[in-house]
């Protein structure tokens, strides 16, 4: 793997993790599984990229925000006023989102930003892209971080850990998880709309599979570096995502076709979450093994 | 204080399945009433505090608390003035979130919601006071998590949470139940006490006969739907666990059935 492909993983993996950390806020935080992502991150694309083609890429990266909000809370308004299942809720925002991305993207469905200014065209030189997408990862942390010690991120942690509790200490779930999911596709379009500009172009299918990307990341993270707490299981998310970036990246320099970048993806999240249960059957066979054999 | 006017509930109505959990309840409780309440299983007893707390909307009737008519509100606004332990001790805390966190939430009861910190040095400070009260060594553990705790230290901090912010009512649903003997008395002895300090209008559910005549000043009985008996003042003070269990066969036609009861 060459030096300029490792910054390129690393660049994008900044980029990535504030997908990933949206993917924290609702998975891991508010303990829903939420498949809006995969097309939040695709409007958050289009929306950027709409706007930096007209010339205003920093207002396309407010609106991404904005639009991936509201995305969100239309996924947190099936949940809870309609009572439509999480993961319902979640396939069938992602389905109607992606017909609402066509339209942004004009009925396109590329959007070529190689002859405008973007975030990223701003300083020129070998590391030009790289403190955008720091500085951008860093600030979603620390907004994280200090956001969980406020009254309602309290609140949003407790709906994720026992909804009850919290709805008899007079708080309406509901509305948390409006803030919550709203909060969580805010920083996947946001980070969406950071792609576009970073590789000038977005693309309507590329948030397809998001959901599992953002959850590998996650775990990646995780499980290497550790959760005892939010600051550090920020961090770890951010990390991981870098990890992944990084081990796409050595995969593909290996050799591996990019087409089975999703299967791999995919085998990752399986292994990492089903892990424990694995080695708990192994550990169950054999204590019955020995018992047989003392029996 | 609390008032119930023919309150009804019915589940999976019109089917075969169908089944009259409150039938026309009437009932009226005093401030600083506190009422235990016992009946056999499937009386109504958990039916008629969900129908308090706002669980599920009731049938017909109207409930009112300190004037205002609840009926219609949402359980969680109730939850401003109302408090409610349930058998489970898991129910009441969220177990991946620390003591002082799980006291932060329920502190927060009735005050207005915001982006101000959480927990400040100077409700830590009073936290630590209020779990000191409770004599169970958990004031130097706020740090710790909740899912860390036994059922009754849980159940303990649960009942600090729903008293901490003073309710109007406070609803325990056969709270000590799910306890060892030890840990549910010495529960049982901290719910007496924090009731008695704070004058908190208090319906009690139990499985403890004895329990149901020594606590609180009212005793009401359930069968079927309804309250079949409503003893309070002298005759109350003069009631034994066999004359209970006397007068609910009287009324009822049948022998106390509750697999939980302990009659002694
Ligand atoms: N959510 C519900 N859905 C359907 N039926 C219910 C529901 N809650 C209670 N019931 C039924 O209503 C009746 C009264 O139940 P309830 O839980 O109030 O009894 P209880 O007096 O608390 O009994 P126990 O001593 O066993 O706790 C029972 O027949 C029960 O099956
Ligand atoms: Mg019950």
């Amino acid at each position: 793997m060459t030096l300029i492909a490792l910054q390129g993983a690393v660049e994008q993996g900044f980029i990535y993790a504030l997908m990933a950390l949206g993917l924290f806020v609702s998975y891991r935080i508010l303990n829903i599984a939420d498949l809006t992502v995969d097309s939040s991150f695709t409007l958050g694309a289009a929306v950027s990229a709409v706007f930096a083609s007209i010339g205003h890429p920093y207002f396309g990266l407010l609106l991404a925000i904005c639009a991936g909000w509201v995305a969100g809370m239309c996924t947190a308004f099936l949940q809870t006023k309609l009572q439509i299942q999480p993961i319902l809720a979640g396939i069938l925002s992602m389905t109607a989102l992606y017909s609402i991305n066509l339209l942004i993207m004009g009925g396109k469905s590329t959007i070529s930003l190689l002859k405008t200014e973007t975030l990223f065209t701003l300083f020129s030189g070998d590391y030009a892209k790289l403190p955008g997408a720091i500085a951008f990862a860093l600030l979603a942390g620390v907004f994280l971080v200090v956001f969980f010690r406020t009254q309602l991120g309290l609140c949003i942690r407790a709906t994720g850990d026992n909804e009850d509790m919290v709805r008899s200490s007079s708080i309406n779930t509901d509305l948390v998880k409006f803030i919550g999911l709203g909060l969580a596709n805010a920083l996947v379009a946001l980070s969406g709309s950071l792609l576009a500009q970073y590789q000038s172009f977005a693309d309507l299918s590329m948030g397809i599979g998001t959901v599992v990307i953002g959850l590998a990341s996650l775990i990646i993270g995780e499980v290497i570096f550790g959760r005892p707490n939010i600051p550090r299981n920020v961090l770890s998310v951010i990390l991981g995502s870098i990890l992944y970036r990084v081990i796409i990246s050595f995969v593909m320099a290996r050799g591996l076709s990019p087409n089975y970048l999703k299967l791999l993806s995919a085998l990752i999240v399986i292994i990492a979450i089903s892990y424990p249960v694995v080695i708990q059957r192994y550990r169950f066979y054999q204590l019955k093994k020995e018992a047989a054999r003392n029996a | 204080m609390l008032e119930l006017k023919k309150v009804c509930k019915t589940f999976f109505p019109n089917t075969p399945n169908e089944r009259k959990a409150l039938i026309d309840i009437d009932l009226k409780l005093e401030k600083g009433d506190f009422v235990t309440i016992i009946g056999g299983n499937g009386a109504g007893k958990s039916t008629l505090f969900n129908s308090i707390a706002g669980s599920f909307l009731i049938d017909s009737g109207n409930i009112i608390l300190d004037g205002q008519n609840i009926t219609f509100l949402k359980d969680y606004q109730r939850a401003r003035s109302i408090g409610r332990l349930h058998q489970d001790p898991l129910k009441g805390t969220a177990p991946n979130m620390t003591i002082e966190e799980n006291l932060a939430m329920a502190y927060l009861r009735g005050v207005k919601k915001g982006f101000s910190f959480g927990i400040g040095q100077k409700d830590r400070d009073y936290f630590r006071d209020r779990l000191a009260a409770l004599g169970l060594g958990l004031e130097d553990r706020l740090k710790t998590k909740m899912g860390l705790l036994s059922g009754g230290q849980r159940q303990a901090v649960t009942l600090m949470m729903a008293t901490i912010a003073t309710p109007k009512l406070l609803l325990l649903d056969e709270h000590t139940a799910a306890l060892d003997p030890a840990t549910a008395e010495k529960v049982a002895e901290l719910t007496q006490e924090i009731v008695a300090k704070d004058h908190i209008t208090t319906m009690m559910i139990t499985h403890n006969m004895q329990q149901s005549l020594t606590c609180g000043n009212r005793t009401i009985m359930m069968d079927e739907g309804r309250i079949i008996l409503d003893i309070r003042g002298d005759e109350r003070k003069k009631l034994t666990v066999p004359d209970l269990l006397k007068m609910f066969r009287e009324h009822s036609q049948k022998e106390f059935d509750n697999d939980r009861m302990m009659l002694s």
